[in-house]
This record gives C-alpha cells, structure tokens and sequence, in this order.
C-alpha cells in the first residue's frame, strides 16, 4: 500500500514537472529596476531558433555595365532598368528564395517566359513592388536593415504564417454554441481563450486598438470611453500575436503597471506601431487586391486571400532572420521602380 | 495497539450510524440510509449522509442543473457536436454573454440570449441554495454565520455578473461562463480600466485572501500542535480555557507580543474570508462606473511611484501626425 502511494507519488510529481521547461533560463533587465520590465530567454530554444532564422548568403554582384533587361527580354515591367546580368541575378535568387524545387518554371511558362499565364508570376512581380515599397517607404519599421522575397517566403512558394479569416463551424447558424469569436484554442491566439482572428479588426480593417482612457474618471456623454471589456479582449489578442511572433513578452515594449503610456515604454514600441500599419496597408495595397489572381486552392475557406501579419515576416525572431543584413546585397529591392 | 490520541487520528472510531437530532415540524425527511466509508474517514467523517434536501435544496439543484446543462449544451454545439472536441477545448469552451451592440436588452438566444437565461437560473439556483443554509442552521439551532459568508460570495458574483453590467449598460461586460474565458475577462478587465492592481479594493481584497490563508495556517498549526493537551475541543475552551489554550496562547503572546482568544480567532478568521469578496466586488463595482483608469487615479491620489525613464523619450507616434 505504502510502495503505490509512493510510486503515485513520483508519477505525480514526474507529470507535473514534465509541463516544464528544463533550464536555464536568463533574464535580460530592460527596464528600471523593480518595473519587471525583463526578457527571459533559454538560451537552447535561441540557439535552435538562431538555425531556423539563418539568412542565406547573397550570390556575388553582378556587372552592371551591358544592356538592360528590359531591352533584350519582353514584358520585363519592374525590374527593366538592371542589366541583363544583375536582372539574372535576381531571378536566380527569387528562384532559390520562393521556390527552390519547382524553379523558374513555378512562375513561368518555360517555352515563352514573357508570357504572363502563370499567375504565380503576376502575383511574384506585385509582390517584388511591395518589398521595393517595404524598403523605400516604412522605414520606420524594417529601418536600413530592409525586407527581401526571403525575409517572408523561406524557400517556401507560399509564406509559412499568413492568416485568412477563420473558417465557420458547420453548424453557425444553430440556436446554441455562439462563440462570440473567441473561446477555441487557436495559435492565432497564442492558444488563449482570446478572440481567434484579431487580425481582420486590425491589420485589414483600421479598428481602435487603444482601450485606456487618459482621465482616471469616468467621463459622461461625448467625453465617455465607450470601449468595452470585449473590445479589450480583441487587443489583447493581437498582443498576444505580436509577442508571439517576436518571441519577446510584453514589457519588450510596454511597461506593464501602464500599457498605454507611451513614456513609459521603450523606443521598440514605436517599431511596433509602424509595423501595425504596415501590414494593414501591405495587406490592402498589394496584397487583397491580388484576390482574384489566386486559385480556389490557395485562397482561405472564406475566399479570402492569404495576408500577412507580424509573424509573416518576423517567424519568432525579435527582427526577422535577427537583423541579417540581406536587403543591402539587392539595391533592386530598395526602391520602387520607376513605371 | 493503536492508540485515539485526538480528533486527527487515523483510527476511527465506529460507532451507531444516527440521522442526528429531531427536526421541527414542518421539515422535511431526510434523504438516504447513511454508510460509512474508511477513506473519508481519514480525512473527516466516515459518515456519508443522510442528507437533508428540502423543498429549497430540491428547487436550488433543479435550476442550477438545468444551468449547467444549459452552458453544457451551448459548448458542445460550439465545437459542433463533437464529444472529444468538448473534452480537448473543454477549457477553452464558453458561454458568451451577448455582443456590446445589445447593451441592457434581451438579445437572440444565438447571440448571448442563452446567457442571459442561464445567469437567471444560476442566480436563482444561488439564492435558493443560500437560503437553504440560512433556514438548516436555524432548524439546528445554530447562529447564521455560514448563511452570510456565503452572501459575501453572492455579493461579489452578483456584482461581476449582475450589477455592474447593469451600471453599465450593457450585459456585455459581464463574465462568460468557461474556465479560460473568465480568466481572460478578468485580464481583459485589468487591461481596459487601467491595470487593476492600482484599485485599492483589489487592493484590500488580496490583503484579506492572503490573510485567510495565513490565519487558517497559523490557527491550524496552533491548534494541531496543541492536539496533545485536548486543544482541538475549542468550542467548550471558550469558555473554559485549560492547560491546551493557555499553552497556545503563550506561544503567540511570546513570539509576537500578542495572542488572539479560543473564539476571537474565529471571528478573525470570519471576518478576514467575509471582506475578501466583499470589498473585491466594491472595487469592481466602481470599475468603468466611476473609475476608468486605475493607475491614473493613483497616480491623482499619489501612489505611484515615478521612476526614472531608462529608454529614450518615447512620443507616440499617432500624435505626430502619422494616422494610425
């Protein structure tokens, strides 16, 4: 009797301690002290993220001098102005980044590459505008450090994380079991009991992500925050997915006794903030407008087209590929071209 | 041999199974032949029933079950009538209260309807069981100590679920029922009203939580460590105090100065569980009716301390004219 109670006893406490993580754990101090404001790392799942994060070498530069590609092939609409050698280059690359199995006949018709047949190939010349766009435009957010086909894609044809809308459950229009967009275990949620898509609220449509007043009274009339506690929940969702993303916890930008003051957080808060608003306008500038170009197969079980979100880019790393300064070997990519 | 020393033993001693002393007329029966089971025993009464139902306790359990049943049905049809997917997500699983957009009125059943009835059955089931505690210790002669503890629980759910919605204006704000979901609201309404922790009822309420667990360590331990000297019988040491409750009581009045009584720990310890949920639902009570930003009303009130900033300064970027 005494022996089972025992061995139940180890059992017991082996399962329990099977949910933990096996250390070490180191902690980062970013903040004052006493604020908790504090990164926590170990440094074995970093090392296995560091592999997963690796960018691949650039191939050498090519000659710039020689006639320009738009001269000698057809239908060469963005990236005409290279020389027929860096215009190589750069299809030798997106080939290796985007779908290294399939090659080049994964976006073209390999008889007639000028044809525009492929949508694949549509799709990938959008796409080199909004990297061109990424890199001129949002500096505020991908900084010197820049964005190429590889920061998303990873040797994949489609990015790994990407969101569409969540599907329906079979019987949505039944009297019970509403689930107010929330109360499943997503990943999109962190595995929360949070809203399950608060990406549409915020990085397509141009919801309020602030909740706090800035009176510590509650105001009447004109002057009330009318934002509700389910409101609440939405943005603490796609916090979650931003923390999630980056592999970093809240006080990488907040200082938590005050979410909401800007003073108080650190400077990455900013970075933040532009990345938000780029995603929703990459996700409506480029990317929803390209909807139709897509087959049934690729679209989400609403129709909707695949769009990006932090992780697209970011895939777990504070900086996508931790800052790999891989934008600078294709100064094709670093602005947009001139139409 | 084994020897019965006190009360925390674990030989049992077995005596005639009994119903208990003789109800008032008008009671009803009580239910069930009593048995003993050894195990229970070991940590209470190996006594299992009878138990006394009533026509409180009858239409208590008929409301909460059909509550219960209620959310059951809602979370399976939620994750489509799939049993292993209501047991993986059972945790995950919620009854919703309805969408902002209704406010005070009667929304679809689809769309939170269902939680407006089953907080309706659950209040009613709550209530019933209340009073059935409030009408059994008068029937057994004893004072209603236990009836209003359990109001100050009330108290509180009714605030969180009842009256603050109401304050408000919008059921909306109330508590789903699921396990994860509630906690996620109460995160949720932590980070809305400005961190909940600068609420100084929230404040207050931890004070008496942490405090019932301490004094129910401290009283156990007294108590236990005096089971020697025949300390557990407290009730006839109030009034007659003997060597067990002398002895506790110089232990306390040695190593902090000061030693409660026999029965005033009991009163500490009341009144310590009572003001737990008792001044937490006032603290929310005032959340988002009169309060909106707990920090920034502490921050009014001068109980924030300012640190000094280590980043750069950081300005929000909205109010330099980038729109968001």
């Amino acid at each position: 009797m005494k022996i089972i109670f025992k061995t139940a006893l180890c059992l017991m406490a082996a399962v329990m301690l099977a949910g933990c993580e096996r250390p070490p754990i180191e902690t980062v101090q970013t903040g004052f002290r006493g604020t908790g404001m504090e990164q926590i790392y170990n440094p074995r799942t970093l090392a296995k993220q560091a592999s997963l994060n690796a960018a691949p070498a650039a191939p050498e530069a090519a000659d710039a001098e020689g006639p320009k590609a738009k001269d000698v092939y057809k239908n060469v609409q963005v990236l005409g102005d290279l020389s027929v050698g860096q215009f190589n280059r750069h299809m030798a690359s997106i080939t290796q980044w985007v779908s290294p199995e399939a090659g080049c006949a994964y976006c073209h018709n390999v008889q007639n590459f000028a044809d525009d047949d492929k949508y694949t190939k549509v799709v990938a010349r959008r796409m080199i505008q909004m990297t061109q766009k990424v890199n001129q435009d949002y500096k505020a957010h991908v900084a010197e450090t820049g964005v190429t086909c590889y920061t998303c894609h990873r040797g994949n044809n489609v990015p790994t994380q990407v969101w569409t809308a969540p599907k329906d459950r079979l019987y949505a229009n039944s009297l019970l079991g509403d689930l107010a967009g929330q109360n499943m275990a997503t990943k999109a949620a962190g595995l929360t009991s949070l809203p399950s898509d608060p990406f549409s609220p915020y990085l397509m449509n141009a919801q309020p992500i602030r909740v706090n007043s800035d009176t510590a009274m509650t105001g009447a009339g004109a002057y009330a925050n009318r934002t509700s506690t389910k409101q609440a929940e939405f943005t603490y969702s796609l916090m979650v997915h931003m923390s999630e993303s980056l592999g970093v916890n809240c006080t990488y930008c907040h200082n938590t006794r005050n979410f909401a003051s800007w003073e108080e957080s650190r400077p990455q808060r900013v970075t933040a903030w532009h990345g938000i608003k780029m995603a929703r306008d990459l996700n409506n500038d480029y990317i929803i407008p390209l909807t139709d170009k897509f087959p049934a197969n690729r679209l989400g079980p609403k129709g909707d087209v695949a769009k990006v979100n932090c992780s697209t880019c970011h895939q777990g790393a504070y900086k996508p590929l931790y800052g790999a300064q891989m934008a600078k070997d294709f100064p094709e990519l670093q602005a947009l071209a001139k139409p | 041999m084994a020897e019965y020393q006190n009360l925390f033993t674990s030989v049992q001693p077995v005596g005639p199974l009994h119903d208990g002393i003789e109800l008032p007329r008008g009671d009803d029966k009580r239910t069930g032949t009593p048995f003993l089971v050894h195990l229970l025993g070991r940590i209470g009464n190996a006594q299992i029933g009878p138990v006394y139902l009533g026509s409180l306790g009858v239409a208590s359990l008929v409301f909460g079950i059909a509550a219960f049943n209620i959310i059951g049905f809602n979370m399976l049809a939620s994750v489509d009538w799939n049993p292993i997917q209501l047991i993986r997500q059972l945790f995950w699983l919620a009854l919703e209260p309805p969408p902002p957009a209704y406010g005070l009125s009667i929304p679809p059943l689809a769309e939170g309807g269902w939680w407006l009835v089953v907080g309706f059955m659950l209040t009613v089931s709550i209530l019933l069981w209340w009073a059935r505690t409030y009408r059994r210790a008068r029937q057994l002669g004893l004072g209603t100590h236990v009836a209003w503890a359990f109001a100050a629980a009330i108290w509180l759910y009714l605030v969180c679920g009842f009256f603050r919605p109401i304050m408000m204006g919008s059921w909306s704000e109330a508590v789903p029922f699921g396990i994860f979901p509630h906690l996620d609201w109460v995160s949720a309404i932590s980070l809305r009203y400005g961190n909940l922790f600068y609420n100084p009822f929230h404040a207050l309420s931890i004070v008496f939580l942490y405090g019932s667990a301490l004094l129910f360590a401290m009283h156990g331990a007294t108590i236990l460590a005096v089971g020697r000297y025949g300390g557990e019988r407290e009730i006839e040491q109030i009034v007659d105090r003997g060597t067990a409750s002398e002895r506790a009581a110089l232990f306390w009045r040695w190593t902090m100065g000061f030693n409660a009584t026999m029965e005033s720990i009991h009163r500490w310890a009341w009144w310590f569980a009572v003001l737990c949920p008792l001044v937490g639902g006032i603290g929310i009570l005032l959340t988002g009716t009169v309060v909106d930003n707990w920090y920034l009303w502490s921050v009014k009130h001068h109980v924030v301390p300012a640190y000094p900033l280590v980043s750069p300064l950081v300005v929000d970027p909205a109010i330099l004219g980038v729109k968001p």
